[in-house]
């Protein structure tokens, strides 16, 4: 009898269990991250949308572990553009690969794939729906620094509205009693379906407009997004607040010691370059990061 | 006079009853009565102590699937299906909305995947509220009542 395929589509169809013990094996992999483990599989990485960063992180990955990466990087010399169906090219890939990565511009793109498909599917994106490996690698970040989960303040700033990696961590970090504070503009601010989850499920939150030195004093994490110009239905109302949601390192003297700044990257001005030398900053050690989360998901999701 | 009188008894075949009347002309062509060569009498606009306001259509010799009956559901939830035998009613059913609603509506958000790929599309109702659907691809919810079908 086949084993269950272990797809890993959505952040939220995992539990508090899944997510430590992934977190436990990423902490493996980044003691040693080289191992033979995947010896003799392939991993197909498909991606039907441009992203440099997180593809070179999972083919780095795949082969950290010794297996063999096939696939494409540039949909535009894929059979898609010929009009050939997402099913047909899983169908065909899978007939190659023992599991795929695939990265899509449309959403819900992974679910199917992984509905149809025999082999696992790890989702690497799809539109603005779900990120997985994302919020595990900011998981294993915020685990990394604060030697926990549990219990921490963990403050959201900038996009809110549409910003998927926020959502997915909120909905990841309801396992662990956070309390969460939302810094945005009234445009951008935290979606209503999100407060009335946290409300439902007995998870604090606090929201501010205002980001200055008092408000982040309490953090233990501090998330920052970008606030994007094109977000605005109101020019005038982003030309007030384009400004305000920048972090300086003027602002971090009354953080807490254990504080550290995240961003899924890339950033534009959102995070001053003076920040960058300040010990609070942890956003390149967190793309880091990402190499051993995604080892620890490529192993789960092949039973591994 | 009993409302069920003023339209005709039918010997074989489907009474849906309690269609709201906004919805009746939806109903018909969904179960595509218009193209039947079979009786079919429709009463619109009729008295109802439940509902104010009701329709309801007799169709001769006609019975439904489960799957048409969900596609039924989604455009008017609740309403009452008699079979008939031999003038007898033989089976009395409400139609309800599935948990799982497959293949019938089309999803709102232009950039699903269930919209640029020949694929059925999959709602599931929303556990609080009754009359908002979320697409099982995309996650985006819609309002019942203002849906397109496929």
């Amino acid at each position: 009898m086949m084993s269950e395929k272990r797809s890993l589509v959505s952040i939220n169809t995992l539990s508090r269990e899944k997510i430590l013990q992934l977190i436990q094996r990423a902490e493996e992999f980044e003691m040693n991250p080289n191992s033979k483990i995947l010896d003799g599989k392939i991993v197909a990485t498909l991606f039907f949308e441009p992203s440099t960063r997180t593809r070179l992180s999972f083919e780095t990955a795949a082969n950290r572990l010794g297996a063999k990466v096939i696939g494409f990087a540039d949909p535009k010399i894929t059979s898609g553009t010929k009009g050939e169906t997402l099913k047909d090219t899983i169908m065909m890939v899978q007939n190659y690969a023992d599991v795929i990565v695939m990265r899509h511009y449309l959403e819900g793109a992974a679910l199917y794939a992984s509905e149809v498909a025999k082999v696992p599917i790890i989702n690497a994106g799809d539109g603005a729906n779900q990120h997985p490996t994302q919020t595990m690698l900011d998981l294993y970040s915020i685990y990394k620094t604060q030697g926990t989960l549990d219990n921490l303040n963990v403050f959201l700033v900038g996009d809110l509205k549409y910003g998927r990696t926020v959502h997915s961590l909120l909905m990841a970090l309801r396992h662990f009693n956070p309390t969460f504070h939302f810094i945005a503009p009234k445009e951008l601010a935290m979606p209503e379906e999100y407060k009335a989850y946290c409300r439902e499920h007995g998870i604090k939150y606090v929201e501010y407009e205002e980001f200055n030195e008092d408000v982040i004093a309490e953090a233990d994490i501090l998330y920052m997004t970008r606030v994007q110009r094109e977000r605005f239905t109101d020019l005038m109302e982003y030309e007030r607040v384009k400004d305000v949601y920048i972090l300086k390192a003027s602002m971090l003297g009354k953080a807490r010691e254990n504080m550290k700044i995240l961003h899924p990257l890339p950033r534009v001005n959102e995070i001053a370059y003076d920040v960058d030398d300040d010990p609070h900053a942890y956003y390149f050690q967190q793309a880091q990061n990402g190499l051993y989360a995604r080892e620890a998901i490529i192993c789960d999701v092949l039973n591994m | 006079m009993n409302q069920e009188l003023m339209v005709a008894a039918i010997e074989n075949g489907t009474v849906i009853d309690h269609i709201p009347s906004n919805k009746l002309f939806e109903v018909i062509s969904l179960l595509g009565l218009q193209d039947l060569k079979s009786t079919v009498m429709i009463g619109y606009n009729l008295v109802s102590q439940k509902m104010g306001n009701k329709s309801l259509v007799k169709i001769a010799d006609r019975y439904f699937s489960d799957a048409e009956l969900d596609r039924l559901a989604v455009v008017a939830p609740n309403v009452n299906l008699s079979i008939i035998k031999d003038f007898n009613v033989v089976e009395k059913r409400q139609v309800r909305l599935p948990k799982d609603i497959v293949g019938v509506v089309k999803c709102g958000n232009p950039k699903c995947i269930t919209n640029n790929e020949p694929m059925k599309t999959r709602f599931h109702v929303s556990e609080k509220n009754n009359d908002v659907i979320c697409c099982h691809y995309c996650s985006r919810e819609q309002v019942l009542d203002k849906v397109k079908l496929v």
